[in-house]
């Protein structure tokens, strides 16, 4: 393993999904094997009955943003940006508030969808009340740079604000851009990460038709099940994971804390197929070698994969074929879509975090419902209990819709 | 109709609703942008929930004039 000439370091992290309101609980709620998965068919989702919708399951936020953040920034803000604040707060305080020039802290929060509710609410409102009714607030808030760049108003970054969309691997891919930037030399700071929040009718019925997502209502807690042969589909889900990254001679000037590294980044596209992916796996691949590439890491240094593995039939064991033809057998796997569901445009930079705490804390979380792995996966995905583990580099898989693929390599501390 | 005063409370009402200002803040000599640090996406909130709650028509052009919590005032006590 050999040191890039620009490190970058984590220093800050934070998150808020199904499975709690900051890092610490979701982290905690991972290893302890709870889920976030549940009935949505109650008074907050009265399109599931409305529209008799097949899916009546999802993995809602534990906490809702608007219990956290005051009222009235709250009300400016669709959902996908409130919660794109709250984990990016969580992650500034957990970084100690760096103090950098502003011209030198950068923003990248990426979304796959953006502000869908604020949408629909408004066409609702112009449709029952007319031009006036609208709110003057309307683009800001649907508008799918707004996470970002709420957050780069929220802490005065000038060093540019941007906002990759790449579907379900946005919020891995904002950590590459965010790794290029500093390696640039552009700037010394980016918060970056992903945000998505959109459990709405639409969305739900756009996922049903293209037979994406798990029916499995009547037990929603073994619903999201990666690489087990009894998969169905994905169950949706909404959160927010911010890093906080640095250069790590800047970071080591102000005596931050690192808690590991984020060593390379690899983003690679298909184009093959709108949304099922590359049957052999080999923009995959090419993904997670970019990623090493970037980082001076052989294929032998990496102990762990968090995988994509979003519990559809064909994306879970063409990933498993990339791993292999990547990495060789011998990474240990495992899916936190299983406890989370799929965090669309959040999940890379959520499942990021738990790849860097997996470094970190030396545990992999266990994948959830895994009772017999699809033979055409040959390899070792944790399961039952999580795992003790000595890792010296992990590799986090994202893949999206448009054959967009994007792998993250950590390292320790 | 109401009164100055009671429109200079349903007016504070809406501002604290739409911006967070105490209503204790919404007098008649702040000015909305210099004062109350109200942007124009907001003023434009409160003129929509003014001419709701009172029944007056603000056009652009008049809220564009409308620099100080008493011109409001003023403005929707001869409209209504």
């Amino acid at each position: 393993m050999s040191r890039q000439s620009t490190d970058v370091v984590v220093t800050g992290l934070g998150a808020t999904t199904p499975l709690g309101g900051n890092v610490a609980q979701t982290w905690e709620a991972l290893l302890a094997g709870r889920t976030g998965v549940r009935r949505i068919d109650d008074a907050d989702h009265e399109w599931v009955e409305r529209h008799q919708l097949p899916v009546k399951i999802a993995a809602p936020l534990a906490v809702s943003p608007t219990e956290v953040l005051p009222r009235v920034k709250a009300r400016r803000m669709d959902r996908c940006e409130q919660v794109a604040m709250v984990a990016a707060q969580e992650a500034w305080e957990h970084a100690g508030k760096p103090e950098v020039d502003p011209e030198r802290l950068a923003v990248v929060i990426g979304t796959g969808i953006g502000g869908a509710v604020t949408l629909l609410d408004q066409d609702d409102l112009l449709e029952s009340g007319g031009l006036r009714k609208v709110s003057p607030l309307t683009v800001p808030m649907l508008m799918p740079n707004g996470p970002a760049a709420w957050v780069g108003i929220e802490f005065g970054a000038t060093g540019g604000v941007h906002a990759p969309v790449s579907a379900c691997a946005s919020g891995a891919e904002a950590l590459a851009w965010a790794l290029r930037l500093i390696r640039s030399g552009e700037v010394d700071v980016v918060i970056a990460g992903g945000a998505e929040a959109c459990i709405t009718g639409i969305t739900v019925a756009g996922f049903v038709q293209a037979r994406t997502l798990s029916q499995r209502n009547d037990e929603p807690e073994r619903a999201s099940r990666p690489f087990d042969v009894d998969r169905d589909g994905f169950v949706l889900g909404e959160g927010s994971g911010i890093m906080v990254l640095e250069r790590a001679e800047f970071a080591a000037a102000r005596g931050a804390t690192v808690h590991g590294r984020l060593a390379g980044a690899g983003i690679t596209s298909d184009a093959h197929h709108i949304t099922g992916p590359e049957p052999e796996g080999t923009g995959q691949s090419r993904a997670i070698r970019k990623a090493l590439e970037t980082a001076g890491l052989q294929p032998s240094d990496v102990g762990h994969v968090n995988c994509h593995a979003t519990s559809t039939v064909a994306g879970d064991v063409g990933e498993s074929r990339a791993v292999v033809k990547a990495l060789g057998t011998h990474p240990v796997l495992t899916a936190p879509k299983s406890a989370l569901g799929h965090m669309v445009g959040a999940a890379g930079a959520v499942e990021s975090i738990i790849t860097l705490l997996s470094i970190k804390e030396g545990v992999i979380p266990a994948t959830l419902n895994l009772d017999r792995i699809d033979p055409g996966v040959e390899l070792d995905v944790v399961s039952g209990e999580p795992r003790k583990v000595d890792l010296e580099a992990a590799v986090c898989d994202s893949f999206g819709f448009g054959g967009h693929n994007a792998a993250v390599a950590f390292t320790r501390a | 109709m109401a009164d100055n005063a009671e429109i200079l409370t349903g007016l504070a009402e809406i501002v604290e609703e739409v911006a967070g200002i105490d209503t204790a803040e919404v007098t008649p000599e702040k000015s909305f942008v210099d004062d109350l640090d109200i942007d124009s996406l907001s003023m434009v909130e409160i003129a929509v929930q003014a001419e709701d709650k009172f029944g007056v028509k603000i056009p652009d052009d008049q809220l564009a004039e409308l620099k100080t919590v008493g011109d409001a005032v003023s403005y929707i006590s001869s409209h209504q």
